[in-house]
């Protein structure tokens, strides 16, 4: 099955493609990218080929979302591999890698093999699984890396439960360097955030809830950093939401280190203000921090400080949200809302059209060592398509994801994928696209 | 005036107009509980749940007796947050006592903002009767109204709050009530109980007991909490009274007919000396005490139409 793409902007910023040109799929690969594939494959092989107008679209690589939460095994009441894969497809997302947060939790080479085969029954998005740093994520004792690996993990975290121990995450850094895994680090002090629910400030204090301070995050930011330089390894930190931790990463980079980062959509688009209410649509953690660290971190994602725009998608059921602030989980499912909201960095000038997409496609391609993120001849038919002018309203009642926990409800939104490409394969387009 | 407020959440939301009238029914209702027969029929056939997630025998038995003075039918509904109950009992329960239509629930609950997420579920109105360490607006009215009767005033009073504000509702409370009300607010305890950027509650903030007693008009001592010792928020109780004790020697420099003020229960030679405690020249809190059925009066009345 060839599939042609004609009329569109293609944006590929690893090839520096910046310009109206047609794109030809076959087999599963790029086939051909140009500017006259239309004239000459209409006069050859005609019929055969699926000719798809895409006039006022962008096309760019399929997008890669490398932090999400897929809940299986264990917590499919939250979501599933299948409902948060058909969830990615929606929101322009070829590939996705999930946590290993699952319960069980992926340490071992079954639930790897769980993960990936419950991922292929769907075939729906690339799902990539993270194996935990440690037996369990209790932060004691390593697994086994090698194994995952071989069972097809592309990257380690203990996510949710920070290594606490400085001496484990070290090992952790060294073994899985050498493995040419990456390491993906939640950055949390338990000690300094231990029963907080919100950023510490003037906010919480007025609403009485306890404070997360903004060190806690920091405080293991810099070990990480001073972790990586000593070893000469590589680590990744996830979703960074301070001021200070921006800082520390732009220094980093700043003195050569193979130090990257993402921040995720809330953390530029929310403040801690939205919390007055007491919604817990807004509960994530990292917690939603002030104006001011919103600003440095979209200072963050401009310079190049911050790699990857990551969502963090978090599905809950209605009754880990509906309860007191206090109980409630965090977390918001992101899938379906990342790349509008993140659009909103082009209309506000934070970022140009080549580098929003390089966060969301290449650069945590090359992070987490994928084969994708470029539209070149020859790589993997995975392409989003996206309606930069369309007008939309978030309605998580039309969420594929299970969990329908977005602050995001209700947003009037600019620009959606309104296509989603996978191996050649259409696997999401919007109802009222003509194909 | 109309009182226009479905539910009474915190004393942030209520304006000087609202606080005032609140003060003034309350006077009004404080003549029934010096009278023989301490009863009235205002609000006969209405019915008043107290819905108490978290122990308070104090706070539970005011509004009772207040529910009880105007005639109402009272249904205490005791549970407890220490064991796995979570936030789906609180909104089951919700909608079934909603279904009961009683005409006001009163919530108390270690966790803050449970009395917002009741208020949006139900129609009903709700009285916040202290929320973890967010809001205790019935606490800061009575507060007010007695000091307002010592006083004569609120306006241009110095009122020092002392002890651990970070986990005080009642702190909290008071502060956006009387500087609503005009007083000037100033706060001290230990940097350890003081919440972060409390200041821009526009309030003025110390370390030092003494600096916050000079001329003070009013002195308000929260109570400690034994278990923070654990948390280390102070490292014990001997160190904490030696500086933050209100005595007969540092009292000497708050005003001369200064008012001592506590919310109860107090730690006898903690917060407050056993001799000033005591001692009725300084010491309104029984005073308090009666204040509060008059306030939680005023608002069962005003809640449910009065005044109209
Ligand atoms: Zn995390």
């Amino acid at each position: 099955m060839k599939i042609l793409l004609t009329g569109a902007r293609i944006i590929d910023p690893i090839q520096n493609i910046d310009a109206d040109m047609d794109i030809l799929l076959e087999n599963g690969k790029i086939a051909k990218i140009g500017a006259d594939i239309l004239k000459s494959a209409k006069s050859k092989d005609s019929g055969k080929i699926k000719i798809i107008e895409l006039a006022g679209m962008i096309i760019v690589p399929g997008l890669i979302d490398m932090h999400t939460h897929l809940r299986e095994p264990g917590l499919e009441y939250k979501e599933t591999i299948a409902s948060g894969a058909a969830a990615a497809v929606a929101g322009g997302f070829t590939s996705i890698a999930c946590m290993p947060n699952t319960n069980p939790i992926n340490d071992n080479r079954s639930i790897t093999e769980f993960i990936k085969r419950k991922a292929a029954e769907a075939a729906l998005a690339n799902v990539y699984p993270i194996g935990a740093i440690s037996k369990g994520s209790t932060g004691s004792q390593l697994t086994e890396f090698w194994d995952m690996k071989e069972a097809g993990i592309i990257a380690l975290s203990d996510d949710g439960k920070p290594v606490m121990d400085a001496a484990l995450m070290r090992r952790a850094m060294e073994y899985a360097y050498s493995l040419g895994l990456p390491v993906i680090s939640h950055c949390e002090d338990t000690n300094l955030s231990g029963g907080g629910l919100m950023n510490e400030g003037y906010y919480s204090t007025i609403l009485g809830l306890r404070g997360i301070p903004g060190i806690a995050e920091e405080a293991m930011v810099a070990r990480d950093i001073l972790i990586a330089e000593f070893t000469n390894t590589c680590v990744h930190i996830a979703h960074v939401s301070t001021a200070g931790s921006v800082r520390l990463i732009r220094e980093a980079k700043k003195r050569g280190l193979k130090v990257t980062a993402e921040t995720a959509p809330h953390y530029f688009t929310l403040t801690e203000e939205a919390l007055q209410s007491y919604n817990t649509s807004f509960k994530v953690n990292p917690p939603l921090r002030s104006e001011q660290d919103v600003a440095v971190i979209k200072e963050g994602l401009s310079d190049g400080t911050l790699d990857v725009i990551a969502c963090d998608h978090a599905p809950h059921g209605r009754t880990d949200k509906e309860v007191e602030f206090e109980y409630a989980a965090n977390g918001i499912s992101g899938l379906e809302t990342s790349l509008s909201l993140s659009l909103n960095l082009i209309q506000n000038k934070t970022l140009n059209w080549p580098e929003l997409i390089a966060k969301m496609s290449a650069n945590p391609a090359r992070i987490l060592n994928l084969p994708k993120g470029t539209l070149e001849v020859g790589a993997d038919a995975d392409i989003t398509v996206i309606d930069p002018q369309l007008k939309w309203t978030v309605d998580v009642q039309t969420f594929r994801s299970r969990g329908k926990n977005s602050p995001f409800n209700g947003r009037q939104m600019q620009g959606k994928a309104v296509l989603t490409i996978v191996g050649g394969e259409i696997k999401y387009a919007l109802p009222s696209l003509k194909l | 005036m109309k009182f226009e407020k479905k539910d009474i959440l915190g004393i942030k939301d209520l304006t000087v107009d609202e606080i005032n009238l609140i003060l003034e029914t309350a006077e009004s209702f404080l003549e029934i509980s010096t009278r023989k027969i301490k009863k009235v029929p205002t609000l006969r056939g209405k019915t008043i749940i107290n819905l108490f997630y978290e122990a308070s025998t104090r706070t539970r038995t005011s509004f009772e007796i207040a529910a009880k003075r105007l005639s109402a039918d009272t249904i205490n509904i005791s549970s407890s947050t220490s064991s796995v109950v979570k936030g789906e009992t609180l909104i089951d329960t919700a909608r079934n006592l909603e279904a009961m239509n009683p005409d006001i629930i009163v919530i108390r609950h270690s966790a803050a903002g449970a009395p917002h997420l009741l208020a949006s579920l139900i129609k009903q109105s709700i009285i916040n009767a202290g929320d973890g360490a967010h809001e205790h607006p019935t606490q800061a009215l009575l507060d007010m109204m007695t000091i307002k009767e010592r006083k004569g005033k609120i306006s241009g009073l110095k009122v020092a709050i002392i002890g651990d504000i970070e986990h005080s509702r009642v702190a909290r409370s008071n502060i956006y009530g009387l500087s609503k009300m005009g007083a000037r607010v100033v706060l001290a305890g230990p940097a350890t109980m003081l919440p972060r950027n409390i200041e821009e509650m526009g309030v003025d903030v110390y370390t030092n007991l003494k600096d916050a007693l000079i001329d003070a008009d009013v002195v308000m001592m929260l109570r400690i909490q034994l278990e923070r010792q654990k948390q280390s928020i102070f490292p014990s109780l001997r160190e904490y009274s030696q500086h933050y004790c209100l005595n007969r020697n540092n009292i000497k420099l708050a005003k001369k007919d200064v008012i001592v003020m506590h919310p109860g229960p107090i730690n006898r030679g903690v917060e407050i000396s056993p001799d000033i405690a005591d001692d009725p020249s300084y010491s309104v809190i029984l005073d308090q005490v009666n204040k509060g059925v008059a306030i939680r009066m005023a608002l069962l009345y005003l809640l449910t139409g009065g005044g109209e």
